[in-house]
């Protein structure tokens, strides 16, 4: 299996991340080579399995349906690189 | 009272009834701190407030007031669990600058068991990683000997822990990163099963994978630390209803009679002959202790090295899709951002803010998740992991706990495996099944090498038994030849 530079570029672009050409080459060589190797698990049965997502049997719970204050606006903005009044600043959405 | 080797139990007893207070513990640790951190770079934050927060437990100990289990003891967190008010950033350029409004569960809980935060613990960026050499921050070193790595990704943890630059640590456990750095670094760590430590307020790698656990100096001390941290929480729906066992009380030696298996197919690999020997004088001292040993096979082991990191890297490529540069975290300078284009925003800043290791794991579980390729990938290693998981409970059936080795060699040099991403994977041969069926893990100190590197050994319990294998590594403690040895480094 071969992880071409058009596959790097439709992953990178899918996982928004800007990758430079040099980096580029680096991942798919060794996307390459770890999926090569991983693909070895292709050859076991699993006809009917189930994919297992949580290992541990969770019982289930569910809290009150209460409203709580924890935490206020300006501890919730004060992490934001920009904003304006009450609100994140983004680029034009629509 | 020697700090450096005094117990949990004997440190917060002391500080009860004011025969040292709390101010004092914590003054001494933040002393070594600012003595031993330079050289191995473990903390990459302190926590400014912990001599107030110390002073006003010693006010509430003076008015006699209720304190907890842990009053007065020092902890250093990993950072990658949320503390409120004192910097969290997994390690990571894009979280560098973010501080938790909140605390994580583990955190709230040590601090209302009467413990004192010193700072925050470096870390593989994202806990991505076996040798802490992918921080932001810089590498950590071991305290053994600086020219290896601490392991990781809770290299931190386990550093600060050797050198007792904290009493305790918490670190986090997605593939092995308790166990392998606690075992390079002759310290102990305890991955608990999946569901019993709360993951709320710790920044998600795999969250079908995550736990945290302690990295401690005793078994004591990691069963106490249990005690407090462990337990449902309405904040997480996959923390378990279980009722949280008394683990530090009930702690002995006594093995006779327990059943302890060993995987057959762990004996194919090549071990370095150091791992072998040590491997080998646990297996005979619980012999000798009367525990029964016998061989176990679980032949989808020789899968989870494929298994874990195509499930842990598609769960990473969504959970560090939040990190976008909008509410907070690193983004990228721009001119105009009116003019900027949505994706171009998240790209540039998504592509300045994560380190390599990070890109290329978000990179690999966005190609197993992307359209075409989701079956062959990670809903097939979902599937095997199933008959893993199906493979462990038969073998617990007739077993209590498996002993294996925690790697196939000691610590490793500073740099000697950074530039192959493949051959770092495949450290985590013995560790990631743990993981992968959501069993508790444990990594005890139990030989050195002959270059003096220590070396843990693994044990394994079905879920929810703790205690078995927290028994098991007490008897092994015990008799350790690292018991009471810490690495020389002043």
């Amino acid at each position: 299996m071969i992880i071409d530079q058009k596959t790097i570029e439709h992953i990178a672009k899918l996982a928004r991340l800007k990758v430079n050409a040099e980096d580029a080459v680096e991942y798919g060589e060794q996307l390459t080579k770890v999926l090569t190797h991983f693909q070895q698990i292709s050859a076991l049965d699993t006809t009917n399995i189930e994919p297992l997502v949580t290992p541990v049997d969770i019982e289930f719970f569910a809290r009150e349906d209460n409203v709580k204050q924890e935490n206020t606006t300006e501890e919730m903005l004060q992490n934001a690189p920009e904003k304006a009044g009450n609100l994140f600043k983004v680029p034009p959405v629509v | 009272m020697d700090l450096t080797q005094a117990s949990f139990k004997q440190v917060s007893e002391a500080v009860k009834t004011k025969k040292i207070s709390a101010t004092e513990v914590t003054k001494f640790f933040l002393n070594r701190v600012e003595q031993l951190n330079p050289k191995l770079n473990a903390y990459i934050a302190m926590n400014e407030a912990a001599l107030n927060e110390a002073a006003a437990l010693d006010v509430k100990i003076n008015k006699n007031e209720n304190v907890g289990p842990l009053a007065g003891v020092a902890f250093g967190i990993k950072d990658l669990l949320c503390t409120k008010n004192l910097r969290t950033t997994a390690a990571s350029k894009i979280l560098h600058n973010f501080i938790p409004p909140y605390d994580s569960t583990v955190v709230a809980r040590l601090k209302k068991s009467g413990a004192i935060i010193l700072g925050k613990l470096n870390l593989d960026e994202f806990a991505m990683g076996s040798s802490n050499e992918t921080s932001y921050f810089g590498k950590c070193y071991n305290p053994w000997n600086t020219a290896y790595v601490p392991g990781g990704s809770s290299g931190g943890s386990a550093s600060a822990q050797a050198s007792r630059m904290a009493m305790g640590t918490i670190g986090t456990d997605t593939g092995g990163s308790i166990r392998q750095p606690a075992s390079f670094c002759g310290v102990v760590g305890i991955k608990p099963t999946y569901g019993r430590v709360s993951r709320y307020g710790i920044i998600a790698y795999a969250s079908s994978l995550d736990q945290a656990g302690p990295i401690v100096s005793s078994v004591e001390d990691a069963a106490l630390t249990l005690e407090v941290i462990c337990g449902q929480d309405e904040n997480d729906s996959t923390s378990s209803t279980k009722k949280v066992p008394e683990f530090s009380k009930n702690l002995s030696t006594n093995v006779k009679g327990m059943k302890i298996g060993l995987v057959k197919e762990y004996q194919k690999g090549e071990l370095h002959p150091d791992i072998t020997k040590t491997y080998n004088l646990a297996i005979e001292e619980l012999k000798k202790a009367g525990a029964e040993i016998v061989e176990v096979s679980i032949p989808l082991t020789e899968f989870a090295v494929p298994m874990y990191y195509l499930i842990a890297a598609s769960e990473a490529s969504s959970n560090l899709a939040r990190y976008d540069g909008v509410k907070y975290g690193h983004r990228a300078e721009f001119n105009d951002l009116a003019s900027m284009s949505l994706e171009d925003f998240y790209s540039q800043t998504r592509g300045e803010g994560f380190g390599k290791e990070v890109k290329r794991r978000i990179m690999l579980g966005t190609y197993c998740l992307s359209s075409g390729y989701y079956d062959a990938y990670y809903n097939k290693a979902c599937q095997v992991r199933r008959l893993l998981r199906q493979q462990y409970l038969d073998v617990f059936k007739n077993c209590d706990a498996l002993l294996s080795p925690v790697t196939t060699s000691p610590a490793f040099k500073v740099g000697e495996r950074s530039t192959d991403p493949l051959k770092m994977y495949l450290n985590d041969i013995f560790t990631t099944s743990t993981n992968l069926a959501g069993l508790p893990g444990m990594s005890v100190p139990f030989g050195f090498s002959s270059d003096g590197l220590p070396i843990g050994v693994q044990l394994t319990g079905a879920h929810f038994e703790e205690q078995k294998i927290l028994n098991i590594a007490f008897a092994l403690e015990s008799i350790s030849e690292t018991k009471g040895r810490t690495p020389n480094v002043f």
